[in-house]
């Protein structure tokens, strides 16, 4: 053995001549090692099979004159972009290969933004200059951020786009439910623009709970939230029995009585005779337009905006709904909900009709011996550890600061600095869907509640969080399309008072301020007449036929009226044109009937509104019978020529009509003159 | 070494064409029954998103020769490259059926799955079920779709959205009415959103919508209304997501 190594020595390194040519051909291998290197790489592989692919199509000369071979770069400093993805990727911008079977190859699919803007790895992640496919796409020991999931796409929109994108239906999703599941009372989620993801849920105060619902309610609800109502948002922290009374004994022992108190029941005010009268106060009150409760059916029926009410009779004490009912600011004066001007019968009768939809279950087998000291200590000390504070007001208990760790950046997040656990796939999507659907899955004794979510709102919540990178803070103002914020507008005066009380901004908008579910009032005072607006207030009538939410009455007086439509018909004007510009005098016999003609023939308007309640059935837009009786000219002259510059977002299509046809219409829509909803119309 | 292998077996993967299968097929159940036949119970041409699992679960029930549900029967889903399946075989539950949550691959398109269950000659009986995938610019037209559109064109109503339909004299084509659709080129369904229904001498209860809506905004309604039309549409472009 020991002879044959040293024969080979000799014949390689046997005399100086013999050495010589060994290492140069030693040297001469090594050096060959980079470029073979090169010649192999995956990147020319994925070019030749580029070019082969090319070759045998139609278009082959002008695809081919595209090509580059080499490696190829997007270089854009300043969002810190550096992507070779195009050295492989090279039918990205090719129309003809939107059909060919190969991803690598394949058109880029119809996107707003350019390559050569945006680059790719700006919305897809993944490393930019790596120039294997392992590299670029997965993530490395190096490399921690691979290519988005297609499932959470939408979160690189999110980097920039601030706002609500109508093609991210998920990121919106996502963003609207950490917002209306009140994520951000305990974690803070800054925006790249430097504003906050604000939670939207409001949370009730408990500082006179007792006042308003008694110890075993709470003990079963904050056992399990979601067996009272299943669209309960509070979460479930799966407490103990014991946590459940001692926190429930703390919280009524916090409870102040209100101040001025809740009168006791009154036993002087009888409820309506009529059975059903509770069931259509409830009807005609439109409080199934905010409000949902489950029908005798089973069926969830109402709005989203306040809580419930398929139980409120277990939850709530019967001379609390009263009081509530009679005036909701006495105990909540933050609620969004109207003060709505019952009377006495009116509060006697639908709090009778609300104290009678309960769920006995849910508290018969709730029985509590009274606290002791001790208990209501360690309930302190619970209700403190929960972080129960960063939503609730209770007396005693300060909001704690930064409860919950900021998640800004949770979507550029290390890897390494994440604690994972059997079950969940070891990427940072993995990671925070996991946590978001079932937090506790992490550890028992994590303090993070389990929510109420589907799979589906739980991928939504976690592109919205994906969408949290250092890239979406740190971004270029000019890159960032600002979010949408709400103003802080108040109407003002005594006016403004009244609008408070009424909760008006509950569902209108004004001045970017309010709620969705009604039309937004800003240029009211310019669309609307006088004489209309007032009769409106006092009896709202039927506008739009297939709605089931609706105005409601809300038995304002006289004087009320006056005050609110003497505000609106002075404040919300537009500066765009005079109310006033044009009189209905100028209109002729003839114009009307040319108007009509337009209406019924060339826009077909009767598709979507009711000109006339006989023969017309469109029911989308606003039904136009009383036309001249409710608007200004001037206003539906403007409004027929650019719905959207009087209301932005409005569906009513613009027509692009003429100035002769605008008039035209203006002057039939003006001689409409029905009075009341279609129901009157029939009587 | 390793690393070299693992990115050798990603290229083939990736590119290497249609032999390849990216999963081992699930080891199969042993059924303690078989069917005659198979067909679909609920969950085929649902309108999904690209990577996101669809809206409700594919049900399929295997029949005995009696017609109805045989309980024990192994069914089998497979689909495209990219689209998974929960499970993706099981047996047949008391009722003969199989529920699977499908989650479609990441291109746009139209994916063909298949559910398939043996005989008792062991042959096997397949049934083919297609599921839509909205990328990008189709989620686009599906969101103005539902703003704009879905109230005049589609016939359902629910209590929040009633439909107009039947208030129109020429009544519209629900979009996923591809008979129609399909025979109607891209540059006049253009013209028809854009410039309303006189533009192709048709009613003019369909609006012009070129100067409320961008042309964007109108090209990605025109490919979500190709996307979801039934039978398929076939001009261009990818109808089928390949393997």
């Amino acid at each position: 053995m020991k002879n044959q190594l040293k024969a080979v020595w000799q014949f390689f390194f046997g005399d100086s001549a013999r050495a010589f040519g060994s290492v140069s051909l030693i040297l001469l291998v090594l050096l060959a090692i980079s470029p073979a290197k090169n010649h192999f790489s995956q990147w020319r592989h994925y070019q030749k099979q580029y070019l082969h692919l090319i070759r045998g199509r139609a278009d082959a000369v002008t695809l081919e004159r595209h090509f580059q071979g080499g490696i190829q770069q997007i270089w854009i400093p300043e969002q810190r972009v550096t992507d070779r993805c195009t050295t492989c990727h090279l039918g990205l911008k090719e129309a003809s290969l939107a059909d060919v079977s190969a991803l690598a190859f394949r058109k880029h699919p119809v996107v707003p933004h350019s390559l050569t803007e945006f680059g790719c790895t700006t919305c897809h992640r993944g490393q930019g200059a790596a120039t294997t496919v392992e590299e670029a796409h997965n993530s490395t020991e190096q490399w921690e951020q691979p290519l988005l999931p297609a499932k959470y796409i939408e979160a690189g929109c999110g980097q920039c786009h601030l706002e609500k994108p109508t093609a991210t239906p998920f990121l919106n999703q996502g963003r609207d439910l950490i917002s209306s599941n009140g994520c951000t009372h305990c974690h803070t989620i800054k925006r790249g623009d430097g504003t906050y993801i604000l939670p939207d849920d409001d949370p009730p105060s408990l500082k006179h709970i007792a006042d308003k619902t008694t110890r075993e309610w709470i003990y079963a609800w904050i056992k399990d939230p979601q067996a009272y109502a299943g669209t309960a948002t509070m979460p479930n922290y799966h407490l103990r029995d014991d946590d459940a009374r001692d926190i429930s004994a703390f919280v009524i022992s916090q409870s102040t009585a209100l101040q001025p108190p809740i009168q006791p029941g009154q036993t002087d005010t009888k409820p309506a005779e009529d059975p059903a009268a509770g069931t259509s106060l409830y009807g005609q009150s439109f409080c199934a337009s905010c409000h949902a409760m489950q029908n005798a059916a089973g069926i969830l029926v109402g709005g989203n905006v306040g809580p419930e009410l398929t139980g409120i009779g277990t939850k709530a004490k019967p001379e609390w709904l009263q009081d509530w009912v009679a005036n909701p600011n006495h105990y909540d004066p933050g609620t969004m909900m109207p003060h709505y001007r019952f009377d006495a019968t009116q509060v006697a009768t639908l709090a009778g009709f609300l104290e009678s939809k309960t769920e006995p279950d849910l508290v018969a087998n709730v029985h509590l011996d009274p606290a002791t000291s001790p208990q209501i200590e360690h309930g302190k000390k619970l209700v403190v550890e929960n972080g129960c504070a960063s939503c609730h007001e209770i007396n005693g208990i300060k909001k704690p600061e930064n409860f919950a760790p900021e998640l800004s950046r949770i979507g550029s997040k290390p890897l390494s600095q994440l604690l994972f656990v059997e079950g969940v796939e070891h990427t940072l999507p993995g990671y925070v869907a996991a946590k978001v659907r079932s937090p506790r899955a992490f550890g028992p004794s994590l303090k993070m509640p389990q929510f109420n979510l589907t799979p589906l709102q739980i991928d939504a919540i976690t592109t919205a969080l994906l969408a949290q990178t250092d890239r979406s803070q740190t971004q270029p103002p000019a890159m960032r399309i600002a979010s949408v914020q709400q103003t802080k507008y108040e109407p003002a005066g005594h006016a403004g008072q009244l609008m408070g009380d009424l909760r008006c901004l509950t569902c209108h908008v004004i001045n970017g301020h309010g709620g969705d579910m009604a039309p937004d009032l800003t240029w009211e005072g310019t669309a609307v007449q006088r004489e209309w607006l007032t009769q409106f207030l006092k009896n709202p009538e039927t506008l739009r036929p297939a709605l089931i939410r609706r105005m409601p009455k809300f038995n304002l007086t006289d004087a009320e009226i006056t005050t609110l439509a003497d505000y609106m018909m002075t404040v919300y004007q537009t500066p765009q044109f005079d109310r006033d510009s044009l009189p209905v005098s100028e209109f002729s016999p003839a114009v009307v009937e040319q108007g009509r003609q337009l209406f019924y023939s060339k826009f077909a308007c009767q598709s979507c509104h009711i000109a006339d309640y006989a023969k017309d059935k469109g029911y989308i837009g606003p039904a136009l019978a009383g036309t001249g009786k409710r608007f200004y000219a001037a206003w539906i002259y403007h409004w027929l020529q650019d719905p959207q510059s009087l209301r932005p977002g409005t569906i009513e299509p613009n027509q692009h009509m003429t100035d002769d046809e605008a008039r035209s219409l203006t002057a039939f829509l003006m001689s409409l003159n029905a009075t009341g909803s279609k129901e009157a119309t029939k009587k | 070494m390793k690393r070299a292998l693992l990115a050798i077996c990603t290229l083939m993967l990736v590119t290497g064409g249609c032999s390849h299968k990216s999963k081992p097929q699930p080891a199969s159940i042993q059924p303690i029954a078989n069917g005659t036949a198979i067909v679909e119970s609920s969950g085929g041409k649902q309108i999904g998103y690209i990577g996101m699992p669809l809206d409700q679960p594919v049900v399929v029930q295997v029949n005995g020769a009696s017609g109805s549900g045989v309980a024990g029967a192994a069914v089998n889903f497979s689909g495209p490259t990219g689209v998974t399946f929960t499970p993706a075989s099981a047996l047949t539950d008391s009722s003969g059926q199989v529920t699977s949550t499908v989650s479609l691959g990441q291109q746009a398109g139209r994916y063909k799955i298949v559910a398939s269950t043996p005989d008792a000659s062991g042959k096997k009986l397949e049934l083919p079920l297609d599921e839509i995938a909205l990328g990008y610019q189709q989620t686009l037209g599906a969101q103005l779709n539902g703003q704009y559109c879905i109230r005049c064109h589609d016939p359902e109503s629910t209590p929040l959205r009633v439909s107009n339909m039947d208030n129109l004299s020429v009544k519209p084509h629900p979009f996923t009415e591809g008979d129609t659709l399909n025979k109607i080129s891209d540059a006049d369904l253009i013209a028809i959103i854009s410039h309303g229904g006189p533009a192709l001498n048709k009613s003019a209860e369909m609006p012009p919508w070129g100067y409320t809506l961008s042309k964007s905004d109108i090209a990605a309604l025109v490919s979500y209304i190709r996307a979801v039309a039934d039978p398929p549409y076939e001009s261009g472009g990818l109808v089928y997501a390949q393997k």
